[in-house]
C-alpha cells in the first residue's frame, strides 16, 4: 500500500470500515418501530449493494478511464453468473471453483467482443456492445438452451453430477463449510443487526476490487487509458497504439462484471437470460454516472444509490401513500397520490429513466461533481479563498 | 422454389420496418450528428397513436335496451360508440374498422410535434457535448417514453386489428405461377414503406428545401455562411424523421399487436442495420434494412433452420444471425455497404 497516497489511503480505509460495519451502519432505525421500513441492513440487500458495487468499480475502469461507452456489460454478469451455476451443477457447492471460472470465463468472453469492438470508438463502440449484448442474451434465452436452460434459467437439481460432493455435504452455496446463508443476528435492545456470511464474503471480494482500481488509477496504465480519454489521436501520433490498453481495460473490467456474476449466484445459486438483457447493462451505466465516472469511490456510492431506492420505492404503493397523505383534503390527496403512484411502486422504470435524465443534463459528473460543488459554495460563504476550483473528478 | 418465395416475402415487412427506422435514425445522425437511442420509442408511440385513436373512436355511448336481457336477466346495456351515432350506422363502423389506417393523419403531426419538442427542448443542449452524454440522455428519454406508455396502457399488447378488407391472405405466388400465400396486411405494409422511403428520398432530391438539407449535410458551416437557417431545416428533418417512424409504427400494429417494449426490441436490431448500411448514408441504410430482413426470414426457414441445428449446434440461428452478420460486415469492410469514406470510420 505504500505506493498510494494520503488521500487514496483514507479512501481505501473509508470503504474498508463501511463495508465492515455495513450491518450497523444500514440499520439505524430499532426493528419494530415506523422507520424500520427504510433499514437496509438485511442481508439480500447488503449483497446486492456489495456485488453491483464490484460491477459498477470495473465498468467505471472501462467508462471512467478511457471513456468507451459500453452497452453490453450484463453479458459479463451474465456469463458469470453461469458459469458459477455450472460448476456448482458439476463439482460441489464449494464457491470458490465457481468464482474463478466465473472471472476466466468473462474475461475470455470480454476479449473476444472486445477484440471485435474496439475496432471502433465513440458511438460505433457502443452501438456494437449493445449490438452483442442483445447476441448474448439471445444465444442464453434461446440459441444455447442445453447450456444456459433458456427460458427457465439454470439451477442445481438432484440428480447433477457434483462429483466432490461426500454424503453429507452442504446443500447450499458454502466456503469451505462456511454457508452462505448463515446469519448471526445480534440483538441490542431493541436494535437487531444481522451479520451474514455471504455478504461478508462479498464485502471482501468488494474491498479487493477496490484496492485493485485503486492500484489501476494511480498506474502507469491508468495515466495511458486516461490519455486515451483525453486525446486518443493525438495518442496515436505519438506513435503508441492504443488498441492493447483499450482492451485491456475492457477485458479488466468485463472480469470484474464476471467476478460480480459469480457472486451473485453464489448468493442465489440462479442464473436467468434477463439479467444480460440491454436494460440491465443500461441499470449499469447508470450507477456508475449517477455516482460519478472517473472518480474512485462514486461507482460504489451509485450502486448502493440505485439498489437501496430501488427497494425503497418499490415498497411504496398506493396504500401506503395513502397513508402518507391521508391528512390533505380527498380531492388533493387523491391526485397527489395519482400522480405520486407513477413513480413508486411498479413505477421504478421512470423514477430511474427521469434520474438518468436529470443526471445527465445538469450533473454530468454525478454524485461526487454534486458534493463538490456543494463544498466550493460553502466554502465561498464562508468567505474564504478558493482560487482553485478544480474538478479533478469529472476528469 | 415456393418456400423460398415465401421467405422473401416473409421477410420484406420485417426488413420494411428496419429500414423505415434505420432511414430515420440515418437522417438524424446525418443530419444533427446525434445517434438517437430514443428513435425506438418513437417507433412505438407512433404505434401507440393508432391504438389511442381506436380508443377514442370507440368512446361509446351506453343506452339499456328494455328488450334484451343480459345472462343474470339484468336489462341489457348496448354500447354504441359516439362515431356511429353522429355519422349513421354505415359510416361509423367503417371509420372503426379503418382506425389502422385513419390513425396515419393523426399521427404525422403528433410525432412531428413529438420530434420538434425533443429536438429543442432537449437534444438541441448537447450538440457540444460528447457522444457518451447523448446516447446517455435518449437512453433515459427512452425508458422514460416507455414508462410512461406502460403507466398508461399496461404491460400488454393491445390489438390494433387491419381494417376487414385486408384480414387473410392471398395467393401471391399464383402471378408468377408459384404457390405462396402472403397476409393482405403485410404486403400492404411493405408497398406504404417503400411509399415512405420514396417521399422521404423524392424531398431530398427534388425540392429546394431538401437540397439546402443535402447541402447542410455535406457542410453545415458554409451553408450557415450563406446566410441560410440550417438549424430550423434541421430541426423540421428532426421533425420528419420521428414521422418515419411513427407512421413504421401505426401500420406495423396489424401485424404485431403494440406493446410498451416494441420500440426497444427493434432499436437494437435497427442500429445493427445501420452499422452494416453503411453509418451516414440513406441508400445503405434501406438496403440493409430490407436485406437483413430477408436474411432473418430465411434463417427461420425450416430447412436451413434444421441444417444449423443437426451440423453445426446452433438450433434458432434466425435469433442471432443479424448480428453474425453484422459483425462479418465489420470485420471484411469496416465502414459498412454503402457508407463513405471518412464518416466515422475510428
Amino acid at each position: 500500500m505504500k505506493s498510494l497516497n494520503s488521500s487514496d489511503k483514507r479512501t481505501l480505509l473509508f470503504v474498508i470500515v463501511i463495508s465492515l460495519l455495513a450491518p450497523f451502519l444500514l440499520n439505524p432505525f430499532p426493528t419494530g418501530s415506523g422507520m424500520a421500513q427504510f433499514n437496509a441492513g438485511y442481508p439480500d440487500l447488503m449483497q446486492r449493494f456489495a456485488y453491483f458495487g464490484i460491477l459498477a468499480i470495473g465498468f467505471n475502469i472501462l467508462f471512467g478511464l478511457t471513456g468507451y461507452l459500453s452497452f453490453g456489460h450484463a453479458a459479463f454478469l451474465g456469463v458469470g453468473s453461469y458459469a458459477t451455476v455450472w460448476m456448482f451443477k458439476l463439482l460441489s457447492y464449494n464457491i470458490v471453483p465457481g468464482i474463478i471460472l466465473a472471472v476466466i470465463m468473462a474475461g475470455l468472453f470480454s476479449l473476444l467482443i472486445g477484440f471485435i469492438s474496439l475496432r471502433r470508438s465513440g458511438i460505433y463502440f457502443s452501438i456494437l456492445t449493445l449490438a452483442f449484448a442483445q447476441m448474448s442474451f439471445a444465444l442464453a434465452y434461446s440459441v444455447l438452451t442445453p447450456l444456459t436452460n433458456g427460458e427457465t434459467g439454470l439451477q442445481v437439481y438432484n440428480d447433477d453430477p457434483q462429483i466432490l460432493m461426500g454424503e453429507n455435504a452442504i446443500t447450499s452455496p458454502h466456503l469451505f463449510g462456511l454457508k452462505m446463508q448463515d446469519t448471526f443476528t445480534l440483538d441490542l435492545g431493541p436494535w437487531a443487526f444481522q451479520f451474514n456470511v455471504g455478504y461478508y464474503v462479498c464485502a471482501l471480494f468488494l474491498i479487493l476490487a477496490f484496492y485493485l482500481s485503486v492500484r489501476i488509477f494511480r498506474s502507469p496504465f491508468g495515466l495511458m487509458l486516461r490519455a486515451i480519454k483525453t486525446n486518443q489521436t493525438r495518442l496515436n501520433y505519438t506513435g503508441i497504439n492504443s488498441r492493447p490498453y483499450t482492451l485491456a481495460a475492457f477485458v479488466i473490467s468485463g472480469m470484474y462484471a464476471g467476478l460480480a456474476g459469480g457472486l451473485m449466484a453464489s448468493m442465489d445459486p440462479l442464473a436467468g437470460a434477463e439479467r444480460m438483457q440491454w436494460t440491465a447493462s443500461g441499470e449499469i451505466v447508470l450507477m456508475t454516472i449517477l455516482g460519478g465516472a472517473g472518480t474512485l469511490i462514486g461507482p460504489v456510492l451509485g450502486a448502493g444509490f440505485i439498489k437501496y431506492f430501488e427497494n425503497i420505492f418499490s415498497k411504496i404503493n398506493e396504500t401506503v401513500l395513502h397513508g402518507w397523505f391521508a391528512w390533505m383534503p380527498d380531492g388533493l390527496e387523491d391526485a397527489v397520490v395519482w400522480v405520486l403512484h407513477l413513480f413508486t411502486g411498479k413505477g421504478w422504470h421512470l423514477t430511474l429513466g427521469l434520474l438518468f435524465m436529470l443526471i445527465v443534463i445538469f450533473l454530468p459528473g454525478g454524485l461526487m461533481e454534486g458534493a463538490d460543488r456543494i463544498t466550493d459554495w460553502w466554502k465561498r460563504k464562508r468567505g474564504k479563498d478558493v482560487s482553485d476550483t478544480s474538478k479533478t473528478p469529472a476528469e | 422454389m415456393d418456400g423460398i418465395l415465401l421467405q422473401i416475402l416473409n421477410g420484406l415487412d420485417k426488413g420494411s420496418a428496419y429500414a423505415l427506422i434505420a432511414l430515420g435514425l440515418t437522417l438524424i445522425f446525418g443530419t444533427l450528428g446525434v445517434v438517437n437511442f430514443a428513435h425506438g420509442a418513437l417507433f412505438m408511440v407512433g404505434a401507440f397513436c393508432a391504438v389511442t385513436l381506436q380508443k377514442f373512436l370507440n368512446f361509446s355511448k351506453i343506452t339499456i335496451d328494455p328488450d334484451k336481457v343480459d345472462f343474470l336477466g339484468n336489462p341489457a346495456k348496448v354500447k354504441t360508440p359516439y362515431v356511429v351515432e353522429w355519422f349513421g350506422e354505415a359510416a361509423g363502423n367503417g371509420i372503426i374498422n379503418w382506425s389502422v389506417p385513419l390513425a396515419i393523419l393523426f399521427a404525422i403531426p403528433v410525432m412531428l410535434i413529438i420530434g420538434y419538442v425533443m429536438e429543442r427542448g432537449l437534444i438541441k443542449h448537447f450538440y457540444k457535448r460528447p457522444h457518451a452524454d447523448q446516447i446517455l440522455v435518449t437512453f433515459g428519454l427512452a425508458i422514460v417514453i416507455q414508462e410512461l406508455v406502460k403507466a398508461n396502457f399496461g404491460a400488454n399488447p393491445i390489438p390494433t386489428p387491419a381494417p376487414d378488407q385486408f384480414v387473410g391472405s392471398f395467393n401471391v405466388g399464383a402471378l408468377i405461377g408459384m404457390d405462396a400465400s402472403y397476409p393482405y396486411w403485410r404486403l400492404v405494409y411493405f408497398f406504404f414503406s417503400i411509399t415512405v422511403i420514396g417521399a422521404v428520398f423524392a424531398f431530398l432530391r427534388y425540392t429546394t428545401f431538401g437540397m439546402v438539407v443535402r447541402a447542410g449535410m455535406a457542410d453545415r458551416e458554409t451553408v450557415g455562411l450563406l446566410g441560410i437557417n440550417i438549424d430550423r431545416r434541421f430541426t423540421i428533418m428532426f421533425g420528419a424523421a420521428a414521422a418515419v417512424a411513427g407512421l413504421a409504427g401505426v401500420m406495423y400494429g396489424p401485424i404485431n399487436s403494440p406493446n410498451y417494449h416494441m420500440g426497444m426490441d427493434f432499436l437494437v436490431l435497427s442500429f445493427v442495420v445501420v452499422v452494416v448500411g453503411g453509418m451516414g448514408s440513406l441508400p445503405g441504410a434501406v438496403l440493409a434494412g430490407f436485406m437483413l430482413g430477408i436474411l432473418e426470414s430465411f434463417a427461420s426457414y425450416s430447412p436451413i433452420k434444421n441444417f444449423f441445428a443437426d451440423y453445426l449446434f446452433l438450433p434458432s440461428i434466425d435469433q442471432i444471425i443479424i448480428y453474425l452478420v453484422a459483425i462479418i460486415v465489420l470485420l471484411v469492410r469496416p465502414r459498412g455497404l454503402m457508407g463513405k469514406a471518412g464518416v466515422m470510420e475510428e
